[in-house]
């Protein structure tokens, strides 16, 4: 028997007032009108009625491979607006990222956004036509959600968690333990921008960088790699604690140890000036558009060049190799000539006294 | 990056290490005493860890990082101190990053923060009193915090208050002076130093002559520092040169930055604003006379320690930490009974856990070579 759920009609509102209330979190009508004026507007062109749940297709599905990527994650960021992106943009890319990762084609995203009372309407919108811009620059669909609304104060205007499905091609098995001594360590350009980028764009220390995020899906860039060099072992973006955490991951979790030469290690002048100044370091601070990959030796060349030839790759670089001299200890090959740990960062980086 | 590429040369390090090892062979130094050189400043046992510069010198060279991280020598009555006037709802308590995770006896600022202390940090004391001017309801507090090198910068900060007429706006002083504490180091008992590598950011204020005495009176030799891996190894090939020749002088590496004079306009506003209190209290090191400054009378109204209650209470280092003994090098870090165990930088017990220039922090962090080598 086949059972026919219920369906509402479509029936597109418009949200009359500048500002979000707590009555757009309450399930009324003005719920529904910020819903389809702001959300379903931006993320759904093909006019289907709306579900409590998206639905798939899984012959459709596993045509694209033969395991489910599955993934979720949240967004804070501040401020919302910020050189090379906003939260909307970080918040798909950040998703089809934790995916292609994994070698998986991203697919569908959910987007859930927690709402501070007050927040403009038109920066909802903002944020809203920038989500559906990149995913559907990156062919990923955004097909459903969930809306909050907080008192003021109880959160900072805009949260946004996306959740990702994604399929692995059959023969694509990455993971974090397989590094091997003597494989090659990449990555895809230069490191740092995004949170240099976003330390700057707060605007309390009184610096002006014309350094921009790297904020972008990198799903075509890994499809391009994993084509040239389907040895690869493994790969991460590496976000937040910078290359440093990924490259400690790596050893920790294959047993090995890792060097990475300084002189090698692509970082733009001005982010190298920027840190300098604070005391930080650049290889713990986050980046939205760059990986780690660990490849197999004679697969590098290829690897490389498969990453340059790419948009997102021009600097790509090998940066180190996998050793097997103290499992865990991740080293850094100074272009001073000397030789110091990269170990896991602790707590958050704070600028130094002097 | 212009200016500092040039002093990061690998090359130039290579002839230098060279001439630094030929210049230790000449000595004909016995093989179970190297010879002890105390780096003063946090920065330059931040760069030498950076760098990996321990692994680079010969054997026969030690490297003893000093007291000159003022994160590390804070006392934890310091901290309960901050923590209690940044409890005062009506304060925004400002302060550099580093002094974020300092332990207090129950709690560090971090922690303070959490529990819903208005905590801020700022990049510098003019960012504190701009707070000040963009919220004339509360009452701003800047954590006065570093040896000279950021004395001035809090004491134009007040003079500007001053001159606008800010009256919302109060620094918690707690600057120290350096040379006071090396004197301390100086005349500790068993004392095994054979000279020293001068601050350069404190230098670039007081300038060399404030230093005269350890080259005249204790027969040390000193050599002003910069913070560059190149002026570090320029530094200690001074140093040893000295050493072989005999003599004891305080000389200028850091030559570029730090005038001989020092810096007059920032001395004046020094002296304008502060003077030296009696004694003051180091984490580790315990109290040494006249080595921290207070606001003179003049700056009252600028003054946290006048304008709030503060609670003063000294409270002991924990008496598994050897903090003191580390300072003074008479212990590497790994030697300190807590280090790695119950003294880490996730939960710092000692304060050299805390800031990235302290000693055992850096330790931790960068790993120097020849402990690693030692653990292997």
């Amino acid at each position: 028997m086949n059972i026919l759920p219920f369906v509402r009609t479509r029936r597109l509102g418009k949200v009359s007032v500048s500002a979000v209330t707590l009555a757009h979190g309450g399930g009324g009508k003005a719920m529904k009108d910020l819903v389809d004026d702001v959300f379903v507007a931006a993320f759904d062109e093909r006019g289907e009625p709306l579900e409590d749940q998206a639905r798939f297709d899984l012959n459709t599905l596993g045509a694209h491979g033969d395991r489910l990527a599955f993934t979720t994650d949240s967004f804070v960021v501040d401020p919302l607006f910020f050189p090379g992106g906003d939260i909307g943009k970080l918040a798909v890319c950040g998703t089809v990222n934790d995916l292609a990762v994994g070698g998986a084609r991203p697919l569908f995203l959910s987007c859930a956004v927690i709402l501070e009372e007050g927040v403009a309407v038109d920066l909802l919108r903002r944020v809203t036509r920038s989500m559906a811009q990149v995913a559907n620059d990156a062919g990923v669909r955004i097909v459903t959600g969930d809306t909050k609304v907080v008192p003021r104060g109880a959160c900072d205007k805009i949260f946004v968690t996306t959740t990702g499905i994604g399929m692995i091609p059959v023969g694509i098995d990455l993971g974090v333990d397989k590094a091997c001594p003597n494989d090659v360590v990449l990555v895809n350009g230069l490191l740092g921008d995004h949170g240099a980028a976003i330390l700057c764009a707060r605007g309390d220390m009184a610096l002006e960088t014309p350094i921009e995020s790297d904020c972008a899906c990198l799903h075509g860039l890994i499809s391009a790699l994993l084509a040239a060099a389907p040895g690869t072992r493994f790969i991460r973006d590496a976000t937040r604690g910078g290359i440093a955490t990924v490259l400690n991951e790596i050893a920790e979790a294959s047993h090995v140890s890792i060097e990475i030469q300084e002189e090698r290690t692509p970082i733009r002048e001005e982010v190298k000036a920027f840190c300098e100044i604070l005391g930080l370091d650049p290889l713990y601070l986050a980046n939205e558009g760059k990986i780690v990959a660990v490849v197999p030796a004679h697969q590098a060349d290829a690897a490389l060049a498969a990453m340059r030839g790419h948009p997102l790759g021009a600097h790509a670089a090998m940066i180190g190799r996998i050793g097997s001299e103290i499992e865990g200890r991740v080293t850094m090959r100074t272009t001073f000539g000397g030789r110091r740990i990269v170990d896991m960062l602790v707590g958050e980086q704070l600028p130094r006294i002097c | 990056m212009k200016y500092v590429d040039e002093f990061r040369d690998g090359e130039k390090a290579r002839v230098l290490i060279s001439e630094i090892e030929t210049l230790v062979a000449s000595m004909a130094l016995p093989p179970d005493r190297p010879l002890y050189l105390m780096e003063v400043c946090g920065g330059h046992t931040h760069s030498i860890f950076r760098y990996g510069l321990e692994g680079m010198l010969p054997k026969e060279i030690e490297l003893v990082h000093g007291p000159g991280c003022p994160v590390c020598v804070l006392p934890m009555g310091r901290v309960d101190d901050c923590v209690a006037i940044a409890e005062d709802p009506k304060v925004i308590f400002t302060t550099f990053g580093d002094a974020m995770r300092v332990p207090g006896s129950k709690k560090s600022l971090l922690q303070a923060k959490a529990d819903g202390a208005d905590v801020r940090m700022v990049y510098s004391p003019m960012d504190a009193l701009d707070l000040a001017r963009r919220s004339p309801e509360r009452e701003v507090v800047f954590f006065g915090l570093g040896f000279e090198t950021t004395m001035p910068s809090t004491a134009l900060t007040i003079l500007e208050a001053e001159s606008e007429g800010i009256r919302n706006f109060s620094v918690f002083c707690n600057h120290i002076t350096i040379v006071p504490t090396i004197k301390a180091i100086l005349d500790s008992p068993g004392l095994q130093l054979d000279g020293f590598l001068g601050p350069g950011h404190v230098s670039m204020v007081i300038g060399t002559a404030p230093y005269e005495f350890i080259a005249n009176f204790y027969r040390k030799p000193m050599v002003v520092a910069g913070f560059e891996p190149l002026d570090i190894l320029h530094s200690i090939w001074m140093l040893l040169k000295q050493i072989k020749d005999g003599r004891a002088e305080v000389e200028n590496q850091y030559a570029r930055v730090v005038p001989d004079a020092g810096n007059d306009p920032a001395l004046n506003a020094v002296s304008r604003v502060y003077e030296l209190r009696e004694f003051f209290e180091w984490r580790g090191l315990g109290s040494i006379d006249h080595s921290g400054v207070r606001l003179r009378e003049a700056y009252a109204q600028y003054d946290a320690e006048r304008k709030f209650t503060i609670p003063n209470v000294r409270i002991a280092d924990p008496k598994s930490c050897q903090c003191g003994e580390v300072l003074k090098g008479a212990l590497k870090p790994w030697q300190c009974k807590v280090f790695g165990t119950s003294c880490t930088p996730e939960a710092p017990l000692g304060a050299l856990m805390v800031s990235s220039e302290g000693a055992c922090a850096a330790y931790y962090q960068y790993g120097g070579q020849r402990r690693q080598a030692e653990v292997v």
